[in-house]
């Protein structure tokens, strides 16, 4: 039963020679690379010693002489360092109690013991699944977002758990890409595909937003979330606009090769989501989900029917300084929603 | 009550792999006559914490055995500790024949 997982470096601590052989041969089973430390003491000296070359998860035995579970969870909570790596703590089950007190200081996961293998194996995935998704988001930061926003990440760090937030959600797609895609060979589909993304995300990343979702010729981008930004609305119509802008470079270019121009539909809708990771312990995304994010969507499609490249709702509209001309379009009622709501065509 | 319960022990083969179940035995074999020494010695020193301590290493790896006895005088220790009461009267001996018989059959079991 090998894991599909990418293999992760672990730490496995525990005073109980038993525990940690058991820990450790069962994780290499499953293709990870494990170490063991027999106290607290030890433990910290290994991580810090590994600083450059970190571990991916800590599993950590609660009851230790010399420095016992608590103490080692709060040395590395309070190391920026260290504190990034997640930490499951093990623990008999009669020690509820103390393990309630760990994941209230922040430990991301516990098992009992003895371990039954199927949840070890699920729990420390899905512990491997979220820390990778959160290196990678925070690369992405890096690479694409402002130093700030970078900044600010990295000092507040990143909620796991989904919570309301006030955001613009924002869809764009490639209108007819289909037809497109039947007139060329599949390498300069993907090609054009590309380019194109790279031009949407640095329109997004360029106005503090984050795209979360690509799903074919289509992306979704969030504003105010996972960063609060007060300005989300003005942002996200601003980003749209630099959309318009940089595909029109890139169709001059593409005509000047006799090859084919893209024209995109963006919809953008504000409101209060639920932002967060969501998906299974194998698959998981930051993204956020409720009305507004359906009604964005629904408002990009509308761009086909009204042939404008940019639509926004009441909400994005009410958030916009004066320099951003509209027009207003009038109540529209989309489908599977109870209410027509109003929609504005942005015109720069 | 089996000395060591099959479908726990089984269990344990397949997650450890059975390459090192024998390792994995072998450290309790080794590790176990300590803790119990090392509770008698708190004991007579009446070092409540390092008796608990013994107590709790002892129940956790009879449980990964599937030694249910042996988990289960250890755990009556570990508790008496934890309320401070070191008045155990023969439990200690009861516990440390309880360890024999497990001790036999995983002799019996490492292949």
């Amino acid at each position: 039963m090998k894991s599909k997982q990418e293999p992760g470096r672990l730490l496995v601590v525990d005073d109980n020679k038993v525990n940690r052989i058991l820990l450790a041969r069962s994780l290499e089973q499953y293709g990870h690379n494990v170490e063991t430390a027999e106290n607290g003491k030890q433990a910290l000296e290994k991580l810090r010693a590994n600083s450059e070359d970190s571990f991916d998860l800590v599993l950590l035995d609660i009851e230790m002489p010399e420095m016992n579970g608590y103490q080692v969870l709060e040395s590395c909570l309070r190391d920026p360092e260290l504190r990034d790596i997640p930490i499951i703590m093990t623990s008999s089950l009669d020690e509820i109690n103390s393990v309630v007190k760990c994941v209230e200081l922040g430990a991301e996961d516990y098992l009992n013991k003895p371990v039954n293998p199927i949840l070890l194996r699920a729990r420390v995935n899905a512990s491997l699944e979220k820390k990778r998704l959160r290196d990678e988001q925070r690369k992405l930061f890096r690479t694409f977002a402002t130093k700030e926003i970078a900044d600010e990440l990295l000092k507040t760090g990143f909620s796991l758990g989904g919570k309301y937030v006030h955001a613009s959600v924002m869809f764009s797609d490639i209108r007819s890409f289909t037809s497109i895609g039947e007139k060329q060979d599949p390498a300069t589909t993907i090609e054009l595909l590309n380019s194109y993304f790279a031009l949407m995300i640095e329109a997004v990343a360029g106005n503090q937003g984050t795209v979360n979702q690509f799903e074919g010729d289509g992306l979704m981008a969030i504003f105010g979330a996972p960063i609060q930004d007060d300005n989300h609305r003005e942002h996200a119509v601003r980003s749209a606009l630099e959309m318009i802008e940089l595909l029109k470079g890139f169709n001059l270019e593409q005509a000047a090769q006799n090859k084919v121009q893209i024209k995109v539909g963006i919809g953008i809708a504000s409101g209060r989501v639920i932002a967060g990771f969501t998906g299974t312990q194998n698959r998981a995304t930051y993204t956020c989900v409720g009305d507004t994010v359906n009604l964005a969507a629904r408002i990009e499609d509308h761009t086909k029917v009204v042939d404008q490249p940019i639509l926004i709702d009441q909400y994005t509209f009410e958030g916009l300084p004066k320099d951003i001309k509209v027009e207003p379009l009038g109540l529209i009622l989309f489908k599977g929603k109870q209410q027509p709501v109003n929609v504005f065509a942005v015109k720069g | 009550m089996p000395v060591i319960d099959r479908a726990t022990f089984e269990e344990l083969k397949q997650m450890s792999g059975a390459d090192f179940i024998n390792e994995l035995i072998d450290a309790f074999l080794e590790d176990a006559p300590t803790m119990i020494n090392q509770m008698q010695i708190a004991l007579e020193a009446k070092d409540v914490e390092s008796f608990r301590r013994n107590a709790h290493s002892l129940k956790s790896n009879a449980n990964t055995f599937g030694a249910p006895e042996l988990a289960a005088l250890a755990k009556e220790l570990e508790f008496m500790a934890r309320e401070n009461n070191l008045d155990i009267g023969d439990r200690l001996d009861i516990l440390n024949q309880a360890f024999g018989k497990v001790a036999a059959e995983l002799k019996e079991l490492r292949a």
